[in-house]
């Protein structure tokens, strides 16, 4: 009995991965691509992980594809250039049994650090790529991906981009496809990569390509619809469905879900008669370049037009109002009301949050240049706290600490500091090699691991740290301060993070040294849901509540510069929202008057 | 005709659970449905939207368009009027008569803007609604959400679903009678 379902197009790729028989994925998390597999550990057919970083979970994919089992490996966009390195090699051998790879792409940037096109990592690596546009096709395609890998040996790349991945439509569930196991069979020619054997597989990728070249045309997830007009679009994911939007019957579609290798019969075919073809898609122009190169470039409107101009906009979201607004010209007036009646709700450190009482203090170095990284912390950056330089991607707080370190050390009388700040996930991630720059190469900076005893900033994932593996089994709980002496730092200290005076004397205690140190805060995340280790080692955490004594009160507003959202300034006093307080006490501490209790 | 609902509000208000039961009551009713959500960066207190579109044909986007939203039901009033771009003309506002206060506020830089309500009513075909006092009659001021989603129930005309039904299966046993009546409540409200 068939069974429909409204499901993410997260939840359907996962449900996509259970038909299919998979029986191994692995995953770092990320946005917008945390939930496939947080879908996928419900299962307990899959052997289901969390990985320390992207790189990691696809190697373990390709293993397990090559043990001869179903594999999966699912990131955001960054992620896949952190893991772009087996990618491209994997590439060259495919697996044994199916090896199907996601990436989460973000136009808009709506919780990324970048905005990139990872549909150029199918044509730089010669891999397959899928472009599902809604959650029916996130789960059909995701099957279909693992049929396609192996019969042509190679893994597939399958992008989703935000919409995609967080927008519910309906999907058909079918049941799971049980698969032996693949018998594993030495073949050291294909898979070990030595330049003799990697040689003769790049000749095999290009046959490869050939034939998928060939297939794109008569895939069923390429197809022209035919409305018997002379004009065109030619769309792929979820710009497809803004177009069907905008365009409704009015025009041909061709609809492309298979993008890599491009169809470029059936898109020549498309395109005889027509006088003239709107390429939709978001970011960067893919597929129109292709287009372009088949020599209708005369009648292609896609990022620009035949003569060169600015067409759809290069960069950001699409949605159907912005291809309306560049292809007819009509767009909605908005009303006319007050805008300044609108205030921002930027993102704010929670309630309780342990980094709160730390960037309070951080903020305060002017000694201290900060080097950020990826995760809730980097909310250190913004006001009040203003305690972030820079940060660009995961575990690079610590290398960017030790280069800058080692040149502000070159300047005579220097007393700078840098200060790499990362959570306890990022440091597993990629941190951890970093600190052993730091310590081989002889660096003197400083570096903070803010532990807070979970992912937090996706959405609280396990992590090596945390005791509990994706499905919940408990496991090695993986011990930061060894990890960090074994690399071979000497000077180390673990604090909490919310004992303000602890945090002051530990900053001037590292500052005093000529060699790196490492200080870890170590509190469990407000927001978590306590381990029975959380519990036993924080018996009493975020129980109690704090109160500010009115009469005592002077209004000065110190506490406001814990940023503290629960705080506020009502009638010149302050004042605590009982219903958001945990009693970190940070705002007591900062109150010059003692007003809080 | 395909139909398009707005639900905004702030973090941790229960628009996802409201926009959830509203899916799959429209999906029970045989409609195609889409949804897309948004949250911020943050885990909490950032602004939330929840986009419904469906109709009897097939929904192609997820995302409704400006100026084309047919009901925007706000759980916090400032929200209204930050979403008002998407309402189409004659379309409705049920605003909540609820203040949250960003941090921007609460840090003291600015204050809560006076004058809301009044400046929806200039714009919109605007209802107020006191979500807070009706939850607290009902019994629960957890009860918001479903009070204000009993209001796009009763203004959208979909009563015939058997949203009853749909609670018992997605909500917790001990709160399935309240959530009920919260959403009577609402139905009530939007007349």
């Amino acid at each position: 009995m068939s069974k429909q379902q409204l499901m993410t197009g997260n939840e359907a790729v996962a449900r996509g991965v259970y038909e299919a028989g998979v029986r191994f994925a692995a995953a770092y998390p990320g946005t917008p691509s945390t939930e496939i597999l947080e879908n996928i550990a419900t299962h307990k057919e899959i052997s289901a992980q969390w990985s320390p970083n992207e790189k990691v979970a696809l190697e373990a994919a390709y293993g397990a594809s090559l043990g001869g089992a179903r594999s999966f490996a699912s990131m955001k966009h960054v992620g896949l250039n952190v893991a772009a390195d087996p990618f491209f090699t994997i590439a060259y051998t495919g697996g044994n049994a199916g090896l199907v790879v996601v990436t989460a792409d973000e136009p808009g940037q709506h919780s990324s650090q970048n905005e990139q096109d990872n549909r150029n990592y199918a044509r730089h690596a010669k891999v397959p790529m899928l472009e599902p546009s809604d959650s029916a096709e996130c789960k059909a395609m995701t099957k279909f991906a693992f049929e396609m890998s192996e019969k042509y040996e190679t893994p597939v790349l399958i992008r989703l981009t935000t919409r995609v991945c967080h927008s519910k439509s309906l999907v058909e569930l079918e049941p799971r496809q049980e698969r032996e196991i693949v018998p594993y069979v030495k073949n050291a020619s294909k898979y070990v990569c030595v330049p003799a054997n990697a040689r003769i597989r790049r000749a095999e990728v290009e046959k490869r390509l050939d034939l998928l070249k060939k297939y794109s045309s008569n895939c069923e997830w390429n197809y022209i619809e035919d409305n018997g007009k002379d004009v065109g679009v030619i769309a792929s994911g979820m710009a497809f469905n803004y177009a069907k939007e905008v365009f409704g019957n009015d025009v041909n579609y061709l609809k492309i879900g298979f993008s890599f290798p491009l169809p470029s019969e059936l898109t020549e075919k498309f395109l005889e008669g027509l006088k003239k073809v709107y390429v939709i898609e978001e970011n960067d122009e893919f597929i129109e370049d292709a287009v372009k190169a088949l020599g209708f470039k005369d009648i292609c409107y896609g990022k620009f037009t035949p003569d060169g101009k600015r067409f759809f906009p290069a960069f950001g979201e699409l949605t159907s109002d912005v291809v309306r607004k560049v292809v007819t010209g009509k767009e909605a007036t908005p009303p006319a009301y007050d805008r300044s009646k609108v205030i921002g709700r930027p993102p704010a450190l929670c309630a309780g949050c342990p980094h709160r009482g730390f960037f309070y203090e951080l903020g305060k170095r002017k000694d201290f240049v900060v080097s950020g990284d990826i995760g809730c912390y980097t909310l250190g950056f913004a006001s009040p706290y203003n305690a972030m330089d820079f940060n660009c991607c995961m575990g690079a707080s610590i290398s960017g600490a030790n280069g800058m370190q080692k040149v502000l050390n070159m300047v005579e009388g220097n007393k700078r500091r840098v200060v790499g700040v990362l959570g306890d996930s990022t440091f597993f991630h990629s941190g951890m090699t970093s600190l052993l720059d730091v310590v081989y190469n002889k660096g003197n900076c400083i570096t903070v691991i803010l532990d807070n005893r979970i992912t937090g900033m996706t959405g609280h994932q396990q992590n090596p740290g945390t005791g509990f593996t994706a499905q919940g089994e408990p496991t090695e709980m993986v011990d930061i301060e060894g990890i960090v002496k074994a690399l071979g730092i000497k000077n180390i200290r673990v604090i909490d993070p919310n004992d303000l005076k602890l945090v002051r004397e530990t900053f001037d205690w590292a500052a005093s040294l000529d060699e790196p140190s490492v200080i870890i805060t170590r509190y469990p995340c407000v927001l978590k849901k306590m381990s029975v280790y959380d519990k036993n080692e924080w018996p009493d955490v975020y129980s109690t509540k704090c109160e500010v004594n009115a009469d005592k009160c002077i209004g000065c507003k110190a506490c406001l510069k814990s940023g503290c959202p629960a705080i506020s300034i009502k009638d010149k006093k302050a004042v605590i929202d009982k219903t958001m307080c945990v009693g970190c006490t940070v705002c007591k501490q900062i109150c010059p008057k003692s007003a809080i209790n | 005709m395909t139909k398009n609902i707005l639900l905004v509000g702030v973090g941790g208000q229960g628009t996802i659970l409201a926009s959830k039961i509203l899916t799959l009551g429209l999906q029970k009713a045989n409609y195609d449905v889409k949804m897309s959500e948004i949250h911020g960066m943050s885990q909490r207190g950032g602004s939330v939207t929840s986009h419904i579109r469906y109709s009897e044909d097939k929904v192609y986007s997820p995302v409704i368009e400006l100026g084309q939203a047919d009901i925007i039901v706000a759980f916090e009033k400032m929200e209204a009027l930050r979403y008002l771009d998407y309402l189409r003309k004659g379309g409705k506002v049920f605003v909540n008569d609820f203040e949250i206060p960003g941090i921007p506020i609460t840090s003291g830089q600015v204050e809560y803007p006076e004058g809301i309500l009044d400046e929806l009513r200039r714009f919109a075909d605007t209802t107020v609604i006191e979500a807070e006092k009706e939850a607290e009659k009902i019994g629960s001021p957890k009860v918001m959400n479903m009070i204000l989603l009993g209001t796009i129930i009763g203004s959208m005309e979909l009563t015939h679903i058997d949203w009853d039904a749909i609670l018992t299966e997605n909500v917790k046993p001990q709160f399935i009678e309240l959530n009920k009546a919260a959403i009577r409540r609402g139905i009530e409200l939007a007349k």
